[in-house]
Order: C-alpha cells, then sequence, then structure tokens
C-alpha cells in the first residue's frame, strides 16, 4: 500500500502501467528484431502530429541557440542603446524597424531596448542558449540521481525499497515552486542554485519511473538466462536492467524539460534564479514587468519565447509517449 | 468503509512527520548558515551568536527539531523577522485570499475541463477536438506569470474603457468599504478561537459579501477574481481536459457502450451516463493532484495581481530574507496538499466501491 498516490504534472498520461508497457515493450522489439528499433521507434515518433510539430519548434529553438552569435545583431548584456545616444525619455527605446518607415539615421532594435538599453532581440535570441542549458542540464542532474535511487528500489526491493520510495512520496507532497524557493532561499539566489532546487524537487519523478520499469523488467526471461549464465547482480542492473529500463526515462525527461525550464524561469521571474544582466527570459520579464502598459513586447518576446520552447518538449514528450506505449493503437 | 478512512488517515501520519522533517532540514542541513540567511552575508560573528542563542540554534540537531516539532504542535510557527509578529497570525489572516483564490480557479478548470474533455471525446478528431487538444497543449506551455501579465494588458490596457474591462490588481476597488463579516453578524465583542473561525472565513470576501448580502462589494470582489483566476486555472483546466478526454475515450471503447448504442440509447446519454460516470475517477485523482500545480501557481499569481495571500506572503519573504515564513509557508502548502489528497481518496472510495474492498 502507497502513501498518496502522487503523479506529477503533465506527466499524468505516464503512469505505472505505461512505464510497465514502455520498458517490456523495448524488450520485447529488442529480441523480436534487433537492429531495426532505432529506425522502428524513430518512424513511429514522426507518424505522431504533435512530435512533428513539438520537433519544429525544438529544431528552431536549437537553432537559435546555436546561431546565436550570428543571428544576434547586438551584445546581449551590454547597453548599446546608451552608447549610441538613445534615450527612453524620448521613446528612443521602442522597436525600430527600417523596413516599416523607422528613419534610416536611427540605428535598428526590431524589438527595441530594454530598461537598460539593451537590445532586446538580441537578449531574446540569447536567452534560447540558457532556456536550452537550464532545462537539459537540470533535468540531466535529476535523472541520474532519480534513476539510481528508483534502480536501486527496484532492484533491491524489501525494506530499502521501502525506506527509499517513501521518502521520495514525501517530497512529491510539496508543491514544486513552493519548496524550490525554499531550498533556493538557503542556498542563496543565482541560476545554478535555481537549477539544483528545482532538479532537487524533481529526483522523485525519474525515481519513480526508474523503479516502475525496473520492476518490470526484473521479472522478464532474459534476467534469469542471465542469473543462470552466473552473471553477478551488478552486471544485470547496469548491462541488463539499465539499457532497458531507458525508455520511460526519456519520455518522463523530455517531458521534464519542459517543466524544468517553466520552473527556473519562474524563479529567475522572482529574483532567485539568473541575475543581471545574463539574458534569460524570466529575468527579462521580471525587469521590465512595470513597462507592461506602455512597452508591452518587452514581456511579449520573451514571454512567447519562453512558451515556444516549453511547447516544443510537451509536444515532443507527449509524441515519444504516445510512440513508445505499445498499449495504445499502432 | 469506516475502516478505510481510518486506515488512510494513518498512512498519512508518517508523510506528515517526513514533511515536517524535510522543512526542517531545509534550512539546517543544506549549505548556507541560516543566520546568514536571515541576516545577510555580511552578519557579524557577534550578531550571529546571538541569532543562533536566540532561536536555539546552538542547541544538538535532534534537540532543535524537537523544540521545532512541539513549537508546531502548539501552533506556533515562528515569528517573522520582517514583521516582527507570529507567522500563524500573519497566515490565517492571508490564508482565506488564497484558499478562495485557489477554489474559484478550481471550480473554473474543472468544469470548464470536464466540459471540454467530453466534447473532444464525444467526437474524436473533430474541430472541436483538435481545437481543446491544442488549447490544452497551449495551457500547460505558457508560463503562469506570462499569461497573467498578458491577461491584464488585454483586460485592463486594450479592453480599458469598454464594459469588458477588468481591473488588474488587489482585490476591492477604490472606495469599495465591506463590512467585516463579525461586525454585520454582530459579534465584534466575541473573542476567542470561535472569533479567529469567524475573521478567517469574513477574510474571503466573495463568500462574506454573499452571505451578508452586499451586493455592489460582491460583485466587486468577484470581478476583481476573475483575471487571476483564469490565470491560475490554465493549468489544471488544461490537464483535467486532458485526463477526461483519455479516460472517456477508453470507456467508449468498451463492448457495454456498443450494447447501450445498439439497444438505441441516446448518444448523449450514452456519452454522459454510461461513459462519463465511469471515465471520472482518473479525472477525480486528477483534480487532486492538481493542486501542487495551483499551489505553486498560486504564489505567481498572487505576486502578479498583488494579492496578498500566502503566495504573494513568501515572494516578499524572500527580498526581506524573511526565512521563517518561507518556511511555514512551504509547511503549509504541503500539509494543504496532503489534506485534500485524503480527501480525494476516501471520496474516490465513495465513488468506487471496488476501492474500499481491496
Amino acid at each position: 500500500m502507497k502513501a498518496p498516490s502522487t503523479v506529477p504534472v503533465g506527466l499524468e498520461g505516464l503512469d505505472e502501467q505505461a512505464v510497465a508497457a514502455m520498458a517490456i515493450g523495448e524488450a520485447a522489439a529488442l529480441t523480436a528484431r534487433p537492429g531495426n528499433l532505432w529506425r522502428d521507434t524513430a518512424k513511429g515518433i514522426l507518424r505522431q502530429r504533435s512530435a512533428q510539430v513539438g520537433l519544429l519548434l525544438l529544431t528552431i529553438l536549437i537553432t537559435t541557440a546555436v546561431l546565436a552569435p550570428v543571428i544576434a545583431p547586438y551584445d546581449p548584456e551590454v547597453a548599446v542603446g546608451i552608447e549610441e545616444g538613445l534615450s527612453q525619455a524620448d521613446g528612443e527605446f521602442a522597436p525600430c524597424v527600417h523596413l516599416f518607415g523607422c528613419p534610416e539615421e536611427q540605428p535598428q532594435h526590431i524589438l527595441g531596448l530594454d530598461r537598460n538599453g539593451r537590445d532586446v532581440f538580441s537578449r531574446v535570441v540569447w536567452g534560447s542558449r540558457v532556456s536550452l542549458y537550464v532545462g537539459v542540464l537540470t533535468v540531466g542532474f535529476a535523472i541520474v540521481i532519480g534513476s539510481v535511487i528508483g534502480a536501486t528500489a527496484g532492484f533491491v526491493g524489501g525494506g530499502l525499497d521501502n525506506v527509499l520510495m517513501r521518502i521520495m512520496d514525501i517530497l512529491l507532497v510539496f508543491p514544486a515552486l513552493v519548496l524550490a524557493i525554499a531550498i533556493v532561499t538557503v542556498l542563496g539566489a543565482g541560476l545554478i542554485n535555481a537549477q539544483i532546487a528545482i532538479g532537487l524537487v524533481a529526483i522523485p519523478i525519474y525515481a519513480r519511473v526508474m523503479r516502475a520499469s525496473v520492476l518490470s523488467v526484473r521479472e522478464r526471461d532474459f534476467i534469469t538466462a542471465s542469473l543462470a549464465l552466473g552473471e553477478s547482480r551488478r552486471g544485470i542492473l547496469f548491462r541488463r536492467i539499465f539499457p532497458n529500463s531507458m525508455t520511460p526515462l526519456i519520455v518522463a525527461g523530455t517531458l521534464g524539460v519542459a517543466g524544468a525550464i517553466l520552473e527556473v524561469a519562474a524563479l529567475s521571474f522572482l529574483g532567485l534564479g539568473a541575475q543581471p544582466p545574463l539574458a534569460e527570459w524570466g529575468s527579462m520579464i521580471a525587469l521590465d514587468r512595470n513597462q507592461l502598459f506602455n512597452a508591452p513586447w518587452l514581456i511579449l518576446a520573451p514571454g512567447i519565447a519562453l512558451t515556444i520552447s516549453v511547447l516544443g518538449f510537451n509536444l515532443f514528450g507527449d509524441g515519444l509517449r504516445d510512440a513508445l506505449d505499445p498499449r495504445l493503437n499502432r | 468503509m469506516l475502516q478505510f478512512v481510518l486506515r488512510r488517515m494513518l498512512l498519512t501520519v508518517p508523510v506528515l512527520i517526513g514533511v515536517i522533517f524535510v522543512v526542517f532540514a531545509i534550512a539546517r542541513i543544506l549549505p548556507g548558515d541560516p543566520c546568514f540567511v536571515a541576516l545577510g552575508q555580511r552578519a557579524t560573528p557577534e550578531a550571529c551568536a546571538a541569532f543562533d542563542a536566540r532561536y536555539g540554534l546552538n542547541e544538538p540537531i535532534f534537540v532543535q527539531f524537537g523544540i521545532f516539532v512541539s513549537d508546531l504542535f502548539r501552533g506556533d510557527l515562528g515569528e517573522s523577522i520582517a514583521y516582527g509578529r507570529p507567522i500563524s497570525l500573519i497566515l490565517i489572516e492571508r490564508l482565506p485570499v488564497t484558499i478562495e483564490l485557489t477554489l474559484f480557479a478550481l471550480t473554473i478548470a474543472t468544469f470548464l475541463g470536464i466540459a471540454l474533455g467530453v466534447a473532444s471525446a464525444a467526437r474524436r478528431n473533430s474541430r472541436t477536438d483538435v481545437g481543446t487538444m491544442m488549447f490544452a497543449n497551449f495551457g500547460v506551455s505558457i508560463p503562469v506569470f506570462v499569461l497573467g501579465l498578458i491577461l491584464i494588458f488585454f483586460f485592463a490596457v486594450v479592453l480599458k474603457d469598454t464594459p469588458f474591462a477588468l481591473p488588474p490588481s488587489g482585490r476591492l476597488s477604490a472606495g469599495v468599504i465591506i463590512i467585516p463579516l463579525a461586525e454585520a453578524w454582530g459579534m465584534q465583542d466575541l473573542d476567542g478561537p470561535l472569533r479567529v473561525v469567524i475573521d478567517f472565513l469574513g477574510n474571503m470576501y466573495v463568500f462574506s459579501t454573499l452571505v451578508t448580502g452586499q451586493w455592489a462589494a460582491f460583485g466587486d470582489a468577484v470581478v476583481h477574481l476573475i483575471l487571476p483566476a483564469i490565470a491560475l486555472a490554465t493549468i489544471p483546466l488544461a490537464l483535467i481536459a486532458r485526463m477526461t478526454r483519455s479516460s472517456l475515450l477508453e470507456v467508449l471503447g468498451q463492448d457495454y457502450i456498443r450494447t447501450a448504442r445498439a439497444k438505441g440509447v441516446l448518444e448523449r446519454r450514452v456519452v454522459l451516463r454510461h461513459g462519463l460516470r465511469n471515465a471520472i475517477l482518473p479525472v477525480v485523482t486528477v483534480i487532486g493532484l492538481t493542486l501542487g500545480a495551483l499551489l505553486s501557481g498560486a504564489v505567481l499569481t498572487e505576486t502578479i495581481f498583488g494579492l496578498t495571500g500566502i503566495g504573494k506572503t513568501i515572494t516578499d519573504s524572500i527580498l526581506g530574507r524573511d526565512y521563517p515564513v518561507i518556511q511555514a509557508v512551504t509547511l503549509i502548502t504541503a500539509v494543504i496538499y496532503l489534506a485534500v489528497n485524503l480527501v480525494v481518496d476516501v471520496s474516490y472510495a465513495f465513488l468506487d466501491p471496488r476501492i474500499r474492498l481491496e
């Protein structure tokens, strides 16, 4: 009997049965037709409409992040507007696009300048790097720790399993953002600390997913065969069970990146994450929040960028889940 | 049934103890001196020594935990550094604001979410379905604080001076005064726990103006809640709509549904009575689970819309380094989450007899 059944938000379709089905499905595919697994999976994913859209959005995000120095016309952390002698009082911080009738002698800033005279378009472009890095690294951290905990609990079982998973249950009782705020306040504000906090809060999600898939793989015949062949328990865990339990973890991780980007941006918005002058979308919105009434683009631009990135990971994660869950109709 | 409820409550106890320990441990075990957290990085050693002595931080860790727990059970959550007042009093004042906002948002999310989910599942792959699912994906992806700011911009700036304009912040318009509940009920001389309860209820403006018939103020309070409630409801709404859809689709594929259709039951009745009734259980669970998202979202929503609930209390405390308050709010939100999910599990057993026989 487990304590309050908590499924993290956004993963509600990824219950224990789905995890087990994915893990077993993958193992079955491995034994049935080796060699075709990756191609089949990729085909399955690309058949999903949501995965297609998600992949498109992620391609845009990643391309922007990689090509940021090429795309961004200005240094995102330098007050170019001040250097160019523009003044906010004269309304010269507003967007200026030559194509749309902005005087040629004025320097072009397609999304205008922020309160400190930095080019907003360049900041939005560079912000994609920060978000991508934040999302992937935070989730990576949570996955590594979470999957070790989950795998240990599932493989060893018994009392250790009980203790570990009850601890995970307790952590899941806290609203994620609230717990993260408490942790960052103690660690001190900063992007790294915000990532650590969000990562810590996310650990139970991956521990649960990993445990469920280890439990379902553990009982399969090829594990019994390895045992019979005299393979060590550690070898079985790392060489047999781990690789075969990855699928659900990848799905949860993809959806988790979306959540991590949102939560770190929220912490940055509250002043606990990225610190100025770093070009981070959440802190950009916080900086110019009071200009909502006269310069809404300062909030809309990073806001839309955030939404697109999160949407990309969410859609792609949904597509992955649907493609990899053999219980769903193919 | 009673046995099930009792057993379920008993199972909550160890989790509750764990929750208290986590809240306690964050401040004491994570790197970071509580003294620096409270007084700032440049606190002198003397100031820190005095601080440690005052809050019992020089005692052994187990003694500290014992003191922490025994204080909690006496309702003592410590004292706010910024306000210099007991935190329990601050929370009693502000919790009603959060409860009102959260209930408002949850109501919107539940009814609209189930309706949208049913509409999508009933006509799979129709325009309604595709539209709803696009909306749901969008809803879980847009940050609450961005949505809140966009709503303010749209309803308070773009639609300004039209009948559709909505107030962007606060709980009441300037000049609107409401008669406190205790006064309206002629109990201003009352003291003790009952008075606390009445003040608590009275601080839910929508509720108190409704029961005392202050209609103008009631309308004003409701109008002020609309935007924050929409911002807060979006994520749960999307999750509930998705869950309703997938759960109903699964049920609608079953044999007894085909039987019902074959014997000529109206499609509407098949979906709502035969289908939805059986599909609703997972939805109820999701409603309980979205509470975590709601409480996280309340932190951001209250901050953006200037509502002084416990969410805004925690963000206000960040700048003031008011750690005891942050700790207390963390604990309270976790306890609320636990309690609500206990209720959800029990109601689950009411809805489905199979559960309690397990």
